[in-house]
């Protein structure tokens, strides 16, 4: 039981926090160009935006449950079994960034979060 | 170049700067602490692992090299659709699959190529979508 809520902790965090990051980029915008110095100007306006202060938490969050994770259970099933924040942040990028997931990014979702698990599992 | 293309190439190319950015601050990384050796877990022990690993340059090397991670991320956030990066950017486990082989010649199991087949297929299929299907303001050149 604790091993699943961990999970969900460090699923919940890292999605939400990569959410949260992801909704603050798109309202401060993209660069003007792919310069230094528009760059530069684009990750000073990005340190300003709260939603990415308030993505930077949650994924300490994550980190922090998986070091948790890692301490009651083998690395082999802790690794493999956090690729299905693949799968839960998709649902997020549909439900909550309303991003329009087509069958085909659903199926190279599903194919990468099996793939991610056997490459971690070894 | 039309709107479109330029759209997937620079997306393309920022998904390839994070994988590579990735990969190689990690293994800076390694390599930087196996200079340190193994901290020992001591008030001690801490500080002086500390004070090592502020001085290293590799360690050094391997944050900028994060940081390069970090900033591609986020700027690649500023447009395209974080259901086609976050799959995309898992093309770095099969990139590290075949650095392993071929440079520390690590013998690799079926279950592992297997699953380097399927996260390369995954990526393909997400790769051929939109990269981006929600509108997002852009910066008004000043």
């Amino acid at each position: 039981m604790r091993f699943i809520i961990g999970l969900a902790i460090l699923i919940l965090g890292s999605t939400g926090g990569e959410i949260a990051i992801t909704y603050g980029m798109k309202s401060v915008g993209e660069p003007a160009r792919l310069r230094p110095l528009a760059v530069l100007q684009f990750l000073g306006r990005a340190v300003r935006n709260g939603w990415f202060w308030a993505g930077v938490p949650l994924m300490a969050l994550s980190f922090y449950a998986l070091l948790v994770l890692l301490s009651w259970e083998p690395i082999s099933l802790v690794i493999p079994a956090s690729a299905l924040s693949y799968v839960a942040g998709t649902f997020g990028a549909k439900f909550i960034l309303g991003e329009d997931v087509s069958a085909a990014r659903w199926a190279g979702v599903i194919l990468v979060c099996i793939g991610v698990a056997l490459v971690a599992a070894g | 170049m039309p709107s479109e293309a330029r759209l997937r190439v620079k997306t393309l190319v920022m998904v390839l700067a994070m994988v590579v950015c990735a990969n190689v601050g990690d293994l800076l990384l390694k390599r930087g602490m196996t200079q340190i050796g193994a901290v020992e877990l001591t008030a001690q022990g801490v500080a002086h692992a500390f004070r090592l690993t502020v001085t290293n340059a590799t360690v050094w090397l391997a944050i900028l090299f994060l940081i390069g991670f970090m900033v591609s991320y986020m700027t690649v956030l500023s447009w395209a659709d974080y259901s086609y990066v976050m799959p995309a950017g898992a093309f770095g486990y099969a990139v590290l699959t075949l650095l392993a082989v071929v440079f520390l010649h690590e013998s690799v199991s079926p279950r592992r190529w297997f699953g380097v087949v399927l996260i390369c297929v995954g990526v393909l299929l997400v790769g051929q979508t939109k990269p981006r299907t929600t509108e997002v303001p852009t910066e008004v050149v000043a």
